[in-house]
């Protein structure tokens, strides 16, 4: 392969990465841009969803059947998270917000161990997904197609809703400001839940494309995918959308290219690198890529 | 006002000859286990009292603070183990390192200062970062702390077990060191470092205005929370004597957030009953997990039942008693004392606002 | 129309409000004055839901208020325009408007209410397509007013309408506010500025730290050397830096 295919290559991996990030985030990002609220317990979902298939698939459920219920499940528990912990806290200091996040990631992931034991189960990739498109040299996995399809669809249709929806605008204005929201009528708690379904369900369905392409589940699996859909959100500006998505590729990109130039001595350390490199950038723009670089006004 | 502090101070006296007291009945009387319990209540006071100077009084919000307890913990030991284990276990270990023994006291202190050196450098950057964001940034330093601890074979043995740790850590160390912990910080939050802490905390653009250096308040929170950070490691090191980076990790930080949290952020005295609550709570619900025996009903065995409580009882904190158990006040001791003043107990109800959450 | 009897509002421990009493009737213009701090955006805010008073009712047309949410206050018809005019910014001019049409359902009328605002403010018609971030002072606080008009408010509360606009623009929204009253919408106006207000209203109330210390038709208020001293201009260093005989 010479280099052009490797690049060519390569930057194929990163959007697929970067696809399945994006797509965390974006749930990520909605959830924060209304509530202020850093939802650890986001990466659970992915979790949840995995679980909820698997365990279909064992019940004699054919596989795309499997995938609806695993994204019907870390919807409905991404709905529940909302009602049970978030609502009667609306209004705390984000402090308060931040850890109950954690303390709904340590109860499911101790539910999840509780139930499923803590040892990874392999999770099948069905028979049209383990091919790969071959071509010019270049080898890409079906689910890395799959990925960057699904996101592209999913960024699409999101634009279509943001933009031109009522649901949509509504929950433009709540992310800018929550208050005048309120004072318009519009129906807040309606807006919230409807960003926790999209976000849930977006979860759900990285969790399924992760579990395939990882080929194993575990309780826990959900810990390194939020933590780095945060990182992606905060890179492309915490809040905003479009943030989210670019965050995604980017960190994606990122990867890819320490995993690539970094000696091999210090590969082990991509993740490291990635922070350091996540410090440094809120250094120079506190408020992410996309964000605004005004410093507060009195 | 002289009466008010003598009180206090009466108070406070009283307090340590207590704990004294208490201390010599569990090293000369108690069981191993209690021993470990009451070890591990005065490790965790030094944690998250130190903490609380940096999240609660001066409102940056570190989670990172494990982080630092690790660097402790790894750096103090590698300095204790004995030549023969190091040449064992660490081979690789650089010479000058591999010929040195230190005493107790010396390597923790070593552990300390490489901590707040650390907290220093990367405070510089960190420190000028707000809310969520620091959030996340010192959750990168974890991470980081982390995997470097893993990857690091030669200093560390990386993932696998890091053992033989002389056993030094005693019930006398570990809350001496409490005990100044609290003593540090209660003087310091009490001085002019402490309100620029909190005016820094409460407006950091007011605090600007009045020519408080934010950056300062919160580099010098972010190092003292360090150097005790990695204290407490270097304690715990030495107690357990045989552990993986792995406990310096997820797991520990949302422990230590837990009882600071509940305890309540910016009260000294609620850190530590915030950690004394949960601790004995854990404990209680530990040992239920092997199944309880109530005699008309048996509950069977339910491991991890305890984290799954610990959050839940988390939440309805946060819910119904955001401020802590303590409303974010201070305990006060002098009201303990017979026939002192006692203030109106009206005016101590934690306030959540009148804001309908719509 | 709507009702305020001995309303507390505590901020934590501050007691904000320390039993209000107000009346506004249907039709009529009603103005808060008082100074920064009286505890005025305070009331308004515990009338369109959003704070929640410690003892005393708000009736509205019947409707007791003092457990309504935010969300409830704005169906009944009551709509808050909130200080410092609060636009979406990254919202586009016509989708501002759009979210003011939130409580409603009709999309015809909706339309036509469009087209009557945009005819009461040209300046809106002509940024439609501009981002609220992009619009000046006074354009945003019209938008902001627009936004509630929208809504076909039974009761139109406007918070601090003139703060920080220049003179001319002060007029300009001034004469609205006067227009819609003439056309028989119900308002009730919250200004620092008492010589504009007390030119416009029906009636007053004179909130000085969380009290109603003086009320009754504007006449009465325009002749209190109270209101004339303080907050006319009338002493001699006149607090709101207006000459004393001049607008």
């Amino acid at each position: 392969m010479n280099t052009i295919q490797y690049l060519i290559q390569q930057t194929i991996n990163a959007v697929s990465v970067g696809s399945l990030y994006a797509l965390m985030a974006i749930g990520l990002a909605m959830v924060f841009g209304i509530l202020r609220l850093i939802n650890f317990a986001h990466g659970d979902l992915i979790m949840v969803g995995s679980y909820a298939a698997l365990l279909s698939l064992g019940l004699g459920a054919p596989f795309w059947t499997a995938v609806l219920i695993g994204i019907a499940a870390s919807t409905l528990v991404g709905l529940a998270m909302e009602r049970v912990a978030y609502r009667p806290i609306r209004g705390a200091p984000e402090v308060a917000m931040l850890l109950t996040s954690f303390a709904v990631t340590i109860f499911l992931e101790n539910v999840a161990i509780l139930i499923f034991s803590p040892t990874p189960r392999a999770f099948p990739t069905p028979p049209i997904l383990s091919g790969a498109l071959e071509f010019g040299g270049l080898r890409i996995s079906a689910v890395d197609v799959l990925a960057i399809l699904v996101a592209a669809v999913v960024l699409v249709l999101l634009t279509f809703f943001i933009r031109r929806s009522e649901a949509g605008v509504g929950m433009r204005a709540a992310s800018q400001d929550l208050l005048a929201a309120r004072l318009m009528g519009i129906n807040i708690n309606r807006v919230i839940v409807m960003a926790f379904a999209i976000g849930s369900a977006l979860a759900g369905v990285v969790g399924i494309l992760w579990s395939i392409r990882v080929g194993k589940i575990d309780p826990l699996m959900g810990f390194y995918p939020v933590l780095k859909a945060f990182v992606a959100s905060v890179i492309g500006g915490l809040g905003s959308l479009p943030g989210a998505v670019l965050g995604g590729y980017v960190l994606g990109f990122l990867e890819i290219l320490l995993q690539g130039l970094l000696p091999s001595s210090l590969t082990p350390y991509r993740d490291a690198f990635v922070f350091i490199i996540l410090i440094v950038l809120l250094l120079f723009r506190p408020n992410g890529i996309l964000g605004s670089t005004e410093k507060e006004k009195i | 006002m002289v009466t008010a502090r003598r009180s206090n101070l009466l108070a406070v006296l009283l307090s340590l000859l207590i704990l004294v007291a208490v201390l010599l009945v569990i090293d000369l009387a108690a069981s191993a286990y209690i021993q470990r319990v009451v070890m591990g209540l005065g490790i965790s006071i030094i944690l998250v009292v130190s903490l609380n100077l940096l999240n609660g009084f001066t409102g940056v919000f570190s989670l990172g603070q494990v982080g630092f307890m690790a660097i402790g913990a790894y750096a103090a030991a590698i300095l204790t183990l004995p030549i023969s284990l190091k040449s064992v276990n660490l081979p690789e270990l650089p010479a000058w390192l591999g010929e040195v023994q230190a005493p107790f006291l010396l390597a923790t202190l070593a552990g300390a200062i490489l901590a707040t050196v650390i907290a220093f450098l990367v405070g510089l950057s960190l420190m000028r970062l707000t809310g969520p964001y620091v959030a996340v940034a010192t959750l990168g330093f974890l991470v980081i702390v982390q995997v470097i601890l893993v990857n690091w074979d030669r200093m560390t043995r990386g993932a696998r077990t890091f053992s033989g740790v002389p056993p030094y850590t005693t019930l006398w160390w570990v809350w001496g060191w409490a005990v100044l912990t609290t003593y540090v910080v209660w003087r310091l939050v009490r001085s002019a470092y402490g309100r620029r802490m909190m005016a820094v905390r409460d407006n950091e653009i007011a605090a600007q205005a009045l020519g408080v250096s934010v950056m300062r308040s919160r580099l010098l929170a972010f190092c003292v929370s360090a150097f005790f950070a990695a204290i407490a490691g270097s304690l715990w090191a030495h107690f357990f004597t045989s552990f993986s980076p792995k406990a310096f990790y997820f797991a520990e930080t949302f422990s230590i957030i837990t009882m600071l949290v509940i305890g309540g952020m910016g009260s000294i005295s609620g850190s530590i009953v915030g950690v004394v609550f949960v601790t004995l709570l854990s404990e209680i619900l530990r040992n239920a997990e092997r199944g309880i025996n109530l005699g008309f009903l048996t509950i069977p065995p339910v491991y991890g039942a305890s984290q799954i409580i610990m959050s839940v009882i988390f939440v309805l904190v946060i819910i119904f008693r955001p401020k802590g158990l303590l409303g974010g006040r201070e305990l006060d001791l002098g009201r303990l004392l017979p026939g002192r003043n006692r203030r109106a107990a009206a005016e101590s109800r934690a306030v959540g606002g009148d804001e309908r959450p719509s | 129309m709507l009702k305020l009897e001995d309303i507390n509002v505590q901020y934590g421990n501050v007691r904000a409000l320390k039993g209000i009493s107000l009346e506004v009737r249907e039709g009529e213009l009603v103005t808060l004055l008082g100074a920064n701090g009286a505890g005025k955006s305070t009331t308004l805010m515990t009338i369109s839901g959003i704070l929640r008073p410690r003892s005393g009712h708000i009736t509205f047309e019947g409707h007791d208020l003092a457990r309504a949410g935010a969300y409830d206050v704005v169906q009944l018809g009551i709509i808050h325009c909130p200080e410092g005019r609060r636009i979406f910014g990254g919202l586009t001019v016509f989708e501002n408007l759009r979210m003011g049409a939130s409580r409603r359902q009709d999309r015809r009328a909706v339309q036509a209410d469009m087209d009557w605002v945009c005819a009461l403010f040209p300046v809106l018609g002509k940024r439609l397509t501009q981002t609220g971030a992009t619009l000046s002072g006074g354009e945003q606080q019209m938008l902001a007013i627009g936004r509630a008009l929208i809504a076909r408010p039974r009761l139109l509360m406007l918070d601090e309408p003139s703060l920080g606009l220049a003179p001319l623009i002060v007029r300009d929204i001034f004469n609205v506010i006067q227009q819609l009253h003439s056309q028989g919408v119900t308002i009730l106006l919250v200004e620092q500025n008492a010589r504009q207000a007390l030119q416009i209203a029906d009636r007053g109330y004179l909130l000085e730290t969380g009290r109603v210390v003086l009320s009754g038709p504007v006449a009465e208020l325009r002749a209190n050397p109270e209101i004339e001293r303080f907050y006319l201009g009338g002493s001699a260093l006149p607090l709101d830096g207006k000459h004393p005989a001049g607008t």
